[in-house]
């Protein structure tokens, strides 16, 4: 297959493009609808919203969870907000600033008019969410309440405690179950996507492992939506669940879907510290707690007094002292590395002196521990029972941690990969966030691609298949697939060595946070890139694997899950260091200021890059889509 | 930090849905008391594993108490003894050396057990499809602060809307009953303006399709306890209510 | 009921065949909540009739009053009150048939309906769990409700032998009520009984007064804190009123004198 980079943007003015591409499209009418199959993989908030959405528009709809229920993608793990550019506050908020923000915040890395267009669909999310019930927090006079978040001057970020996320993934799965309750829609649930069938230059459907029966199936439709969530557990501890994983991507990757700037991982500032060597996973504190929290560590790196009794002097409010205006409001990326740094001089609170203070002292004593509670109740619960610490009383402890994925497959200004008829949305595509994305943001393109934009860009190419005939699973292709997708897991069962799944995922993520992490350059990349195949020859070699295959084993589950980031880690590796400059969460420590900051180089790296599977993980093929600015114009990042 | 020794794990095994059953022990030699309860069952798995046995299914996802994933019957109470968590949030702090801890699957007839630890709970998915939605096809909302919502409205909408659909509820009924669950879904929606129009539809048509899996309420109030998110049983009244006057207003409806 | 593990998509689970519509009662009290409403109106009915019962017997601690040209125990004229109620509108003793009529047609739907729930809830958990629960907040009232209602029903078909058709009471005179009290709980064994089985009312009233709140959606924040003092209240008042007549004719304060009355008073249908 032929890796195509046409983004397909529509012409017009960058603020008229989305209209015009309404105005233009091709469409199917209500009667034809249902002469068409769509498989939408995944049911977290961009999966759920558009299966949900194509099943009311009239299209034959099939999803896929693997999960027992649509209800718990990790899309309800989200705990800040929303944003959208509603500009309730009258703060002097727009549809331009939500859009220069995004693409500022994103380090000037991603594509001008999906990001718009983003910008002008969050508007209606709101409203949408808002009909759908979703409780978000109001005012005492009813009206909707906005918090502000980093990386933005306004306060444009719509919350339901620190829930945000729950709340709408149930307003999402909500719409989803009417629509399996009416029969517009078909759930499989406990099913796994295994890998896709291409058959004659587009997507025909995929092959699926049924985790309660081990059974393998093909399912063929017109178009396939992956929305299978980010890479985040490729560094094993992270802040994504269990379950987290990029065999969706990686296996339609793998098929001919290109894999866009796998390097840009997002690395979030407030996360509580790893406690002990076999935690499973670390837990992630809101970021909407920098508006209230200061951030601090001792002067003195053998401080060993008590938080509360270490005086105000000896204390360096170091993103206040480095970044004035932003405070401890700076991005994500900025105020990681600047932890990281306080970490790495030794600085470290904590009984491994691996975290840094936040600090609500002065909020209480300002607004009350009543206010406090009002608005981080939860969290501060959560944070107590995970550490055991009040954190009214003493300062919370946190560090970075991996949380995010901007990169993933490619798409175009339609969401579909570059194989025809698949589609890619959420967290697992790569189009809307750059080299970083701002907080708040995440839950806004799940809603605006499931939402607003999947639902009319893909009559674009469903119009050219009607009534056309599309294979069916009776076709050869689907059987080499599910042939192939047998033997490889019955490969896993068969190695027969010492060790469980677990243990490869740990030894991989250790290798790719140590040098594909928050901190990068070019001797431990390469030293990633010849450890991981040697890592991966083990697991081929030593895994075990105990159970049985023909019914529940998430031994089984996991070894599949771990092979896939072995062949994403590389990826990543070689992506980053491919990439000769910093930007966003990626940050390569040959390329920074004098003062430490990202060194950004927009002559040779402002594009996207774009991988093609070549058969061999070493060696993937790059292919670059230039990043055209019509409106915005290069400029260094500056938070200070 | 410090260390608990010598645990030993009592964990209920199961082949399949129809298979028997039985429990087996295991012994924890030492574990630091910040880990989790789940990850001390990973490192069991993982030992499993190199033992050559078969690791113990159970279900979790997000390990922060949010995606409702994980069940456990720990010690007699679901999601074990902390209050106000999931299984997934309980530490090993909360239990003593040489404890022995007793770990069942959920049990109702609504919940049959996968293997091992892991049930099944879609019929919780069914009382959702039968009604606890709103119906707003995408694209025709009105503006989001058309309708004021009073802030203690959104509120208690908000309380109940934080069920995590785990289903300690059921398991911690000693009937088996989903009215807290249910009532909770109905309470979300029926407290919002927007859920209004169709407010007493879905009273009659979830509850309706909650009989037919669960037991009775019969307000004991272990529902309560159990609850991760300590979501109120006076939701089931608000239910109890709802469900009395759907039964007039409905067949109003329906006469018309 | 039971779930069956099926696989395969799920598609179409609300979309119900059109059915017949079923009159009100038929179709409220088909399900679950609607028998829990059930429940809670026939207790009530039952809770008031027990307080009723319970302060008319009080009359047993008044003795003997003179009416007209006779000297009577009060209770039997109590008694005879009961069935003159709305008389001459109604013929003698009617009005108290028809709230006979009412207490029996409660009962039958209380015993019904908790019948088919427990039913029901056994079948919700036919795999009980293989180890002790370690419950909460349920308490022992909540959770012997079936126990504690079967006493008081064996109890009340006793109550009946004894008191009302004199089966087992070998002393039996009609109307007099005093008398009847007086020689069937003379006997110890009977004296016990009684205050066995109110103990077990007051419990099931301790449960079923509060529960019933919540079974008719009686709920809000502002007095809900006194559901349970009202419950209290209403199990410790019955138990204590109830229990009192066995004691007090154990101990003599209630002891039958055949020389306090007129005889016609005694003869009184």
């Amino acid at each position: 297959m032929t890796i195509n980079l046409d983004s397909k943007i529509p012409d017009g003015p960058l603020a008229d493009k989305w209209q015009n591409f309404i105005a233009n499209e091709k469409l199917v009418n209500p009667a034809n609808k249902r002469k068409f199959k769509i498989i939408v993989v995944g049911t977290g908030l961009a999966g759920a919203s558009a299966a949900a959405t194509l099943g009311e528009l009239g299209y034959q709809v099939e999803a896929f969870t693997f999960h027992d229920s649509p209800r718990r993608a990790h899309s309800i793990a989200a705990q800040g907000g929303i944003n959208a550019a509603k500009n309730y506050q009258g703060d002097g908020d727009s549809v331009h600033r939500l859009f220069y923000d995004t693409i500022k915040g994103g380090d000037f890395r991603a594509r001008e008019a999906n990001v718009h267009r983003l910008a002008e669909v969050s508007v209606d999310i709101i409203d949408q969410m808002v009909a759908q019930g979703v409780p978000f927090a109001r005012e005492y006079g009813g009206l909707l309440d906005n918090r502000s978040f980093g990386g933005a001057q306004v306060s444009r970020t719509f919350y339901a405690r620190g829930q945000t996320g729950q709340q709408l993934l149930i307003g999402a799965y909500q719409q989803l179950a009417r629509q399996i309750g009416l029969g517009n829609v078909k759930l499989w649930n406990r099913m796994e996507m295994v890998d896709v069938v291409n058959i004659d230059g587009r997507c025909a459907g995929i092959v699926t492992r049924d985790l309660m029966t081990g059974e393998f199936s093909s399912h063929s439709a017109h178009a396939v939506v992956l929305a299978t969530g980010g890479y985040g557990n490729v560094f094993y501890l992270s802040t994504n669940a269990m379950a987290c994983n990029v065999t969706g991507a990686w296996r339609a990757h793998r098929r001919g879907a290109a894999f866009a700037n796998p390097c840009y991982t997002q690395i979030h500032p407030t996360c509580i510290p790893q406690a002990d060597d076999f935690q499973s996973k670390l837990t992630l504190m809101s970021e909407s707690l920098r508006n209230d929290g200061r951030i601090w560590v001792p002067k003195n790196p053998d401080e060993t007094r008590r938080a509360d009794q270490v005086p105000e002097d000896e204390r360096d409010y170091y993103l206040e002292r480095i970044y004035p205006s932003f405070g401890n409001l700076a991005p994500r990326d900025v105020s990681s590395r600047a932890a990281k740094r306080m970490v790495d001089a030794g600085q470290g609170v904590g009984p491994l002196k691996n975290g840094v203070y936040l600090d609500f002292a002065e909020a209480i004593d300002r607004l009350g521990e009543d206010t406090i509670r009002e608005r981080y109740g939860n969290l501060f619960d959560m944070y107590e029972r995970i550490t055991g610490e009040n954190p009214y009383e003493v300062p919370m402890r946190i560090y970075p941690a991996s949380h995010y994925t901007m990169g993933g497959l490619w798409v175009d200004y339609e969401l579909m990969t570059t194989i025809p008829g698949l589609y890619c949305a959420g967290e697992a595509n790569f189009s809307d966030h750059g080299a970083n994305r701002l907080g708040a943001s995440a839950l806004m393109q799940g809603l605006s691609d499931g939402y607003f934009v999947l639902p009319y860009t893909i009559s674009q190419y469903l119009s050219e298949w009607l009534n056309k005939p599309i294979p069916d699973t009776s076709h050869e292709q689907f059987a080499k697939v599910q042939a192939e997708a047998t033997d490889r897991f019955k490969g896993y069962m068969a190695i027969g060595g010492t060790r469980g799944p677990d243990h490869f995922h740990r030894e991989l993520g250790k290798i790719i946070w140590d040098y594909c992490g928050m901190d990068r350059n070019a001797t431990g990349l390469e030293k990633a890139l010849s450890e991981i195949p040697a890592l991966h020859e083990e697991f081929k070699t030593d895994l075990k694997v105990t159970g049985s295959d023909t019914n529940v084993n998430q031994t089984l589950e996991k070894a599949g899950r771990v092979d896939d980031f072995f062949e994403l880690g590389m990826l990543m590796c070689k992506d980053a260091l491919n990439r000769e400059e910093s930007c966003g969460g990626h940050f390569r420590s040959e390329h920074q200021t004098d003062e430490g900051e990202a060194l950004r180089n927009d002559d040779d790296f402002a594009y996207v890059s774009a991988w093609e599977w070549s058969g061999d993980m070493a060696n993937p093929i790059e292919h670059k889509e230039q990043l055209e600015y019509e409106v915005v114009h290069f400029q260094t990042r500056s938070y200070k | 930090m410090s260390t608990l020794t010598n645990l030993t794990l009592k964990i209920w095994r199961q082949d399949g849905p129809t298979g028997q059953g039985r429990f087996e022990s295991h012994q924890i030699p030492e574990i630091s008391d910040e880990a989790s309860f789940l990850e001390l069952l990973d490192i069991l798995n993982e030992r499993l594993i190199e033992e050559g046995k078969e690791a113990i299914v159970f279900d979790h996802d997000c390990r922060e108490g949010i995606c409702g994933t994980c069940s456990l019957m720990i010690d007699g109470q679901a999601h074990g003894p902390s209050k106000g968590a999931a299984t997934c949030q309980i530490h090993m702090r909360t239990f003593n050396s040489g404890d022995e801890i007793v770990v069942e699957p959920w049990r109702a007839a609504a919940f049959p057990v996968i293997k091992d630890l892991m049930v099944d709970r879609a019929p919780l998915d069914r009382i959702i499809e039968a009604g606890g939605y709103i119906t707003a096809p995408t694209g025709g909302a009105p503006d989001a602060n058309l309708i004021p919502i009073p802030k203690p409205v959104a509120d208690a909408s908000m309380d109940a809307a934080a069920c995590i659909g785990c289903g300690a509820c059921v398991a911690a009924c000693p009937n088996g009953a989903a009215s807290l669950f249910t009532s909770a879904k109905l309470a979300h929606l029926n407290l919002l303006p927007q859920g209004q129009a169709e407010r007493y539809k879905r009273a009659e048509a979830m509850v309706e399709k909650m009989d037919e899996y669960f037991g009775s309420c019969t307000n004991h109030g272990e529902c309560q306890a159990a609850c991760p998110k300590e979501i109120s049983i006076d939701n089931i009244a608000i239910m109890n209510i709802d469900y009395l006057k759907s039964k007039f207003k409905n067949r109003k409806l329906l006469d018309r | 009921m039971a779930q069956t593990l099926n696989r395969g998509p799920v598609s179409g689970t609300a979309v119900k065949p059109p059915s017949k519509k079923k009159p009100f009662f038929v179709d409220f009290y088909s399900t679950a909540v609607g028998k829990k409403y059930v429940m809670a109106i026939t207790g009530i009915i039952g809770i008031g009739f027990v307080i009723g019962h319970m302060i008319g017997n009080l009359k047993m601690y008044l003795g003997v009053v003179t009416e007209g040209d006779g000297r009577a125990y009060d209770i039997d004229i109590y008694g005879e009150f009961l069935r003159q109620i709305l008389v001459p509108i109604l013929p003698h003793g009617v009005f108290l048939w028809i709230m006979r009529f009412v207490l029996i047609g409660a009962l039958v739907l209380h015993l019904h309906a908790a019948y088919s729930l427990t039913v029901l809830n056994r079948k919700a958990r036919p795999v009980k769990y293989q180890t002790p629960r370690d419950y909460q907040v349920a308490n022992f009232a909540s959770r012997t409700m079936r126990w504690t209602g079967i006493i008081v029903v064996l109890f009340l078909a006793w109550h009946l032998a004894d008191l009302t058709w004199g089966w087992a009471n070998p002393d039996f005179v009609k109307g007099a009520v005093y008398r009847n009290l007086d020689t069937s709980l003379s006997r110890l064994p009977v004296a016990i009984l009684y205050i066995v089985a109110n103990i077990a009312l007051g419990i099931h009233l301790f449960h079923g007064t509060w529960s019933l709140f919540q079974s008719l959606g009686w709920s809000s924040p502002r007095f809900n804190q006194w559901r349970r003092y009202l419950a209290t209240g209403v199990a410790t008042l019955v138990v204590v009123g109830n229990c009192s007549f066995p004691i007090a004719v154990q101990a003599g304060i209630i002891d039958y004198n055949p020389d306090a009355v007129t005889a016609t008073q005694e003869a009184a249908p």
